[in-house]
């Protein structure tokens, strides 16, 4: 297939993909933030929500204060940002027109669908309800997209291309939220927060769709290290690094069988899956959870280079 | 032939002439359904029926159905100039335009024999030039074109051919006059709005089909493909790769580019995914590059190589001309066939068609005046108002004047720029286009159409699919019909009329 396919597979999945993460962080933060001031922690659910969608640092340029308001503004539709939800949905349309051909008609009117419903959105006053419902529409439009790929693509690169897309991005997403709420992870801050904490960490796997399955996987109520290890490594959990890795590596061997040819990414997919696979979460508390997910960050990133100079460019 | 100014009152006999007001002009076009006598057509007996028994607010529910299909399959254009930079839709109108097979079968033969002196008149343009020996199309109107390719002197394309694909706009004046009003041998496009416009239909309106036997015309794409693959090079393996040139996605028929690259299962490329090495074309793919065989191009000549055409061209790939001189790849439509679409060379298909052929044309041509011919542009000055005045390298409806629905003032403009630049326009007598029926707001109105069937001509035969797009002129008395410029589509049916034809087996 053409390059420039694949690329526009590859990263209309991601935007997707990122649009929906966008969407759980906020209506995480939404919840969050309805309880007494207590219960928050040391940062504002607001902050953590910016840190967690990766755009700190620009958000600090364009606002004063990480409040409701402005936060809000910033992540759904704020022309400063050109993540925000509604230019993750406009940027993977573009990707989607330009290769349409290559997608089903079903994941082109999924995709093209909730670009018309966005033109009848008034982003100048979104709160409440209104918000809710842009959310739950934005993740809706994400599992169908999601789904519909999965059942109607040819088993062949144009979906391994599609699939990898997702899954680079949702390991990143996956990490940062980690990484985000990593001190009230900690072992240790069991005695610091208390009960108190017990809501970050629920609001952790809710921002997942893993509080139910993690108390069929622990049947035992939640504690910070079972939630890093249900997020990190856990296979059976659908959103965990490593189950999330497993996947990513499975889609490069396709590829490469396909192809008839081994490279760069599978190396480093296939060196990152053992590395998940060989650290137990003890070790990996011991040399400190913030310093691995930044770790896993880069080398996700890294893996992304490597499957666009391999196949993509 | 160039009418003589003497020759006027038989072109502009009633029938052929455009009246100022629209409704009378209505009444003297020839209506497709109602004929010249107000008694239905036989075959639009049963539409005629079909049309009378279903009530309008159904008609305007299932209209609003099919806007909500083409929007949601995203079958948009964009339109240059436009402000929005928006996509739009181009209306739709839900009563098909139906023609006899036997009307067809003239029409087809037509086609076929036009199309054909077209290529040939092409192959001599860049050979023998026999045909300006012979002093029927004179040298200065060939070698000055600006379509004129001179790389095209050295280069033979594979099979002689070179116009593959050709879109005829055919005008409708009356029972059995039908006129040819342009010959598109650049790269028409349209053909995507033909097969979805019937998808929407077939999924609209079942019970219609299953009252009439309709000609299919899905099988477009295999068509197209077969022809693309009977033009390969000799170089080609057995199975070439072909794969579709667009421009990319902003441009106005990116929507008709992709559709048609995905029906016939072929790459659609943009030109930095295609690279030029050792006179050999490849295109970069997941796993390296890989040869390309057939270029099926959406782009046009200019546009084609920067290092033979227009250097500041982004669209096309350097080096391609000099793959296609050496026969390593076929271009499609094949360089420099602009020079059989100007229309100062159209008015002399008639004699073309016969130089060839060695027939009578079976199509038509609307009477054209040549403004570079000074009685011509005299006669076309004095009646200004009364004709349709178009560009000579002009489409799109752009840079065109209709005299009988212009203001003094425009046709004052005109008039400077004719007299400005004879030799860039041709005129025509405004004709009376045909109507039809149309479901619009108001109810059933009658609208002016035409007609662009969709020639294909491989180096094994011609094919043609029965239909094309019918484009209508959507507002009240207009006679323009192009999309650019708000014109609108129907579906056009070729409808079985032979009693013979075998019935399914039971």
């Amino acid at each position: 297939m053409l390059s420039r396919t694949a690329d526009s597979l590859f990263w209309l999945s991601r935007y997707m993909e990122r649009a929906e993460n966008l969407a759980r962080v906020l209506d995480v933060a939404s919840r969050m933030s309805t309880l007494p001031t207590e219960y928050s922690g040391t940062m504002n659910e607001w902050e953590s929500a910016v840190a967690t969608a990766g755009c700190g640092s620009l958000f600090r340029q364009h606002r004063e204060k990480a409040t409701r308001e402005s936060v809000v503004d910033f992540l759904v539709a704020s022309p400063d940002n050109p993540n925000s939800i509604l230019a993750c949905i406009q940027t993977c349309r573009t990707n989607a027109r330009a290769v349409r051909g290559a997608m089903t008609a079903e994941m082109w009117e999924v995709v093209n669908g909730a670009w018309l419903a966005l033109q009848n959105v008034d982003f100048a006053d979104i709160s409440g309800p209104a918000l809710a419902r842009f959310l739950a529409m934005i993740m809706e439009t994400s599992l169908r997209f999601d789904s519909v790929a999965y059942r109607t693509m040819l088993r062949t690169d144009p979906y391994w291309f599609q699939r990898l897309g997702t899954f680079v991005e949702r390991a990143d997403n996956s990490a940062r939220l980690l990484d985000v709420k990593y001190h009230v992870l900690l072992p240790q801050s069991e005695s610091v927060g208390g009960g108190l904490d017990y809501f970050q960490w629920t609001s952790l796997l809710r921002s997942v769709s893993a509080l139910t399955s993690f108390q069929w996987v622990y049947r035992e109520s939640v504690k910070p290290w079972l939630v890093a290890d249900f997020l990190i490594l856990r296979p059976e959990q659908p959103r965990s690094l490593i189950a999330v890795y497993g996947e990513i590596t499975r889609f490069l061997e396709r590829i490469a069988d396909l192809y008839g040819r081994q490279g760069e990414s599978q190396r480093l997919a296939r060196a990152m899956l053992a590395q998940l696979q060989n650290t137990p979460i003890d070790r990996l508390f011991q040399q400190g959870l913030h310093e691995f997910l930044g770790g896993f960050i880069n080398d996700n990133n890294r893996l992304g280079s490597a499957i666009a100079s391999q196949y993509l460019q | 032939m160039q009418p003589s100014p003497a020759a006027k009152r038989e072109i502009m006999a009633p029938e052929l002439l455009a009246h100022m007001s629209n409704g009378r002009e209505i009444a003297l076009a020839f209506d497709e359904m109602n004929g010249d006598d107000g008694a239905t057509r036989e075959v639009y007996a049963g539409l005629s029926d079909w049309l009378a028994a279903t009530p309008g607010d159904q008609l305007a529910h299932r209209r609003g159905e099919a806007e909500a299909m083409f929007r949601r399959i995203g079958i948009t254009f964009s339109v240059y100039g436009d402000e929005q930079g928006g996509e739009r839709l181009i209306p739709f109108d839900i009563i098909p335009r139906l023609l006899a097979m036997k009307e067809w079968k003239k029409l087809e033969a037509g086609l076929e024999q036009r199309v054909r002196a077209l290529n040939a008149f092409i192959a001599d343009v860049y050979g023998a030039r026999e045909i300006v020996r012979a002093g029927i199309v004179p040298e200065d109107l060939v070698l000055r074109n600006a379509a004129f390719r001179p790389e095209m002197t050295r280069i033979k394309p594979a099979a002689g051919q070179y116009v593959h694909i050709a879109g005829i706009d055919v005008v409708r004046c009356g029972e059995d006059d039908l006129y040819v009003l342009e010959d598109n041998a650049r790269t028409p496009s349209g053909v995507s709005y033909m097969l979805e416009n019937r998808e929407v239909m077939f999924r609209l309106f079942p019970e219609l089909f299953s009252k009439m036997r309709v000609r299919p015309v899905d099988d477009y794409p295999d068509k197209l493909k077969a022809t693309l693959r009977s033009l390969a090079p000799a170089s080609a393996s057995k199975e070439p790769e072909i794969v579709l040139l667009t421009p990319g996605a902003l441009n106005s028929a990116y929507y008709e580019h992709s559709f048609l690259s995905d029906k016939m299962g072929i790459e659609l490329v943009e030109g930095r995914d295609l690279f030029v090495r050792g006179n050999v074309v490849f295109m970069r793919t997941t796993e390296g590059p890989k040869r390309v065989d057939v270029i099926y191009r959406r782009i046009d000549d200019d546009y084609l190589d920067p290092l033979a055409f227009r250097p500041d061209s982004a669209l096309g790939v350097p080096g391609l001309m000099s793959a296609y001189e050496a026969g390593n790849v076929t271009i499609s439509n094949a360089v420099g066939t602009g020079i059989a679409d100007d229309k100062a060379i159209y008015s002399y298909m008639p004699e073309i068609v016969r130089f060839f052929s060695g027939e009578e044309p079976l199509l038509k041509n609307v009477p054209t005046w040549r403004c570079r011919e000074q009685d011509a542009l005299k006669y076309v000055l004095a009646h200004l108002g009364e004709m349709v005045v178009k560009e000579v390298n002009g489409s799109g409806g752009y840079g065109m004047l209709v005299g009988p629905h212009a203001s003094r003032a425009e046709l004052d403009a005109f008039a400077a720029r004719l007299r400005h630049d004879p030799s860039a326009y041709i005129a025509q007598p405004t004709l009376s286009l045909s109507t039809v029926p149309c479901f619009l707001d108001n109810g059933i109105a009658s609208r002016h159409v035409d007609l662009r069937p969709f020639v294909l001509c491989g180096a094994d035969k011609v094919r043609i699919v029965p239909g094309g797009l019918t484009r209508v002129a959507m507002t009240a008395g207009s006679l323009v019909v192009n999309s650019s410029q708000g014109g609108g589509t129907k579906d056009t049916w070729v409808v079985d009329d032979d009693p013979a034809a075998p019935a399914l087996p039971h």
